[in-house]
């Protein structure tokens, strides 16, 4: 089971709470997390990533283990705590205002 | 007793105010959608209770968001329901793509950019939404950068009206500074084939094939900051209005300028007057009297306020050059908030009420054409759009 974490935001338009659980089958990354998350939740489509080029909005980041995955490729595995589900995989919105 | 249920798109949100047709005690609902801006809010003419929204975010790009209810309730479509390929339920309400396909999607090359180069266009933002005036699924959305997309299933998926860009200019359209957006889509009520659109920096053009093919309407509009003051694309047009029952009569408040046509667009000349600026966003034309109009003048275009700090809507009853500032109500002091294009709207009952929303959250309404005026909210955040609905 995966975790993620969404931002508020993303958590109102999806109406679940801070973090949901998902099933990923096959190798647990980003592209795959995200594939699972917009299934469960389509309301969500384009609003973490393009639809068309699935490229990551620019204010979004991908954090998970104290790192920032957000330049890693979307097919590289994610950290073995995430697959197993020992740690979120957390969605972010970047920090920007005043 | 008519109603009127006024929609606020503002910074942070959404709200609903309504009233009966007295107008003087409100019921205010929201904020929808927390903490998103929302460009535009607008009812069907054909079903009061439908209503569209266009929630936008830097962060998270765009959805639309539709109630069925009167603005109880909102969904957004497609966002649970559809089924895709394969089985695999999709969310294509958000879905804006820019037609690419050879049979016509002429596509699409390059805008102009702020420096001067050429840009691919890259969706961002839907500004207006415009329902169709008889059927409640079917809506015309104008996005940046500069397009018009429709949907004909209730907003669930949008297909470009691709003509628009394909006509040929589109390579001299650039972005005004808020963005190459397409803000106004005005529908003839009487030939609903007839379409005039605008975009923030190019100009004005209409449709007279349902948005098959498009033309630049823009003869006689003359901008001095653009290196050919009459070209035939380029322009700031900021807002046009109609009223229903002269469709071919059009005002439109430009960068500086307003104008006006009697042809559709074909050609416009100048009817700024006696105002005191013909800066500003906003125009409206009273639902009752087709030679009413409406303006906010804003000082200039670096100073996004009015006049000497003192809030004016100014009325000419006689389709423009003869203008007079209407103040009862409004503050006349140290008043420094701008008006937005989409942010001002007028109801139909006998007495017709106008409205308008300020960059400082406040809504005024009139419910005596321009006469006097009050607030019906004061402390909203900046409010983007307002429009209104005459409830039966």
């Amino acid at each position: 089971m995966i975790r993620v974490e969404l931002p508020f935001h993303l958590r109102t338009l999806a109406k679940v709470d801070a973090e949901v659980q998902l099933e990923v089958e096959g190798a647990v990354t980003q592209r795959s997390v995200l594939d699972a998350l917009e299934a469960r939740y389509p309301v969500l489509c384009g609003t973490i990533r393009e639809h068309v080029t699935h490229q990551r909005r620019p204010f979004i980041r991908f954090f998970a283990c104290e790192q920032d995955l957000s330049h890693e490729s979307p097919d590289t595995p994610l950290p073995d705590a995430v697959a197993t589900g020992k740690e979120p995989f957390l969605v972010i919105g970047a920090i920007a205002g005043g | 007793m008519s109603k009127v249920r006024v929609l606020v798109g503002t910074k942070k949100g959404a709200f609903i105010l309504e009233s009966d047709g007295k107008r003087e005690n409100w019921d205010v609902s929201g904020p929808h959608f927390t903490g998103w801006e929302v460009y535009h809010m607008k009812g069907s003419p054909a079903d009061p209770n439908r209503i569209y929204a266009s929630q936008t975010s830097s962060w998270s790009g765009q959805v639309i968001q539709r109630s069925s209810d009167g603005g109880k309730t909102w969904e957004a479509p497609g966002g649970g329901v559809t089924i895709g390929p394969g089985g695999m339920p999709r969310g294509e309400s958000n879905k804006f793509v820019y037609d690419a396909s050879p049979e016509t999607g002429k596509p699409l090359t390059t805008h102009q950019f702020y420096d001067g180069t050429q840009k691919p266009w890259v969706f961002k933002r839907v500004w207006h939404l415009e329902p169709s005036l008889k059927d409640p699924d079917t809506v015309y959305a104008g996005v940046e950068d500069a397009a018009i997309f429709r949907s004909t299933d209730g907003a669930h998926s949008w297909q470009e009206l691709a003509g628009l860009r394909g006509h040929g200019t589109g390579p001299k359209w650039q972005p005004g500074a808020g963005g190459m957006c397409l803000h106004t889509i005005i529908i003839n009520p009487s030939n609903p084939d007839q379409i005039v659109i605008a975009i923030s920096a190019a100009g004005a053009f209409r449709t007279d094939d349902g948005g098959k093919t498009w033309k630049p309407i823009n003869r006689g509009l003359k901008s001095q900051y653009i290196p050919d003051p009459n070209a035939e694309v380029g322009h700031c047009v900021h807002h046009i209005a109609a009223h229903r029952s002269r469709p071919n009569t059009l005002f439109m408040q430009k960068h500086w300028d307003v104008m006006r046509s009697d042809d559709a667009g074909d050609n416009w000349r100048e009817v700024s007057g006696n105002l005191p600026t013909d800066f500003g966003f906003v125009i409206d034309v009273h639902a009752h009297e087709p030679e009413t109009i409406y303006v906010v003048p804003i000082k200039s275009d670096a100073e996004h306020f009015p006049l000497e700090g003192k809030l004016r809507v100014y009325r000419s009853r006689t389709g423009g050059n003869e203008w007079e500032a209407l103040t009862n109500g409004l503050p006349q002091a140290n008043c420094y908030v701008n008006v937005l294009r989409d942010a001002m709207a007028v109801d139909s009952l006998d007495k017709c009420g106008v409205y308008f929303g300020t960059t400082g959250g406040q809504v005024y309404c009139s419910a005596d054409a321009g006469d006097s005026w009050a607030p019906i909210v004061r402390d909203l955040p900046a409010v983007l759009s307002v429009e209104v609905q005459t409830i039966p």
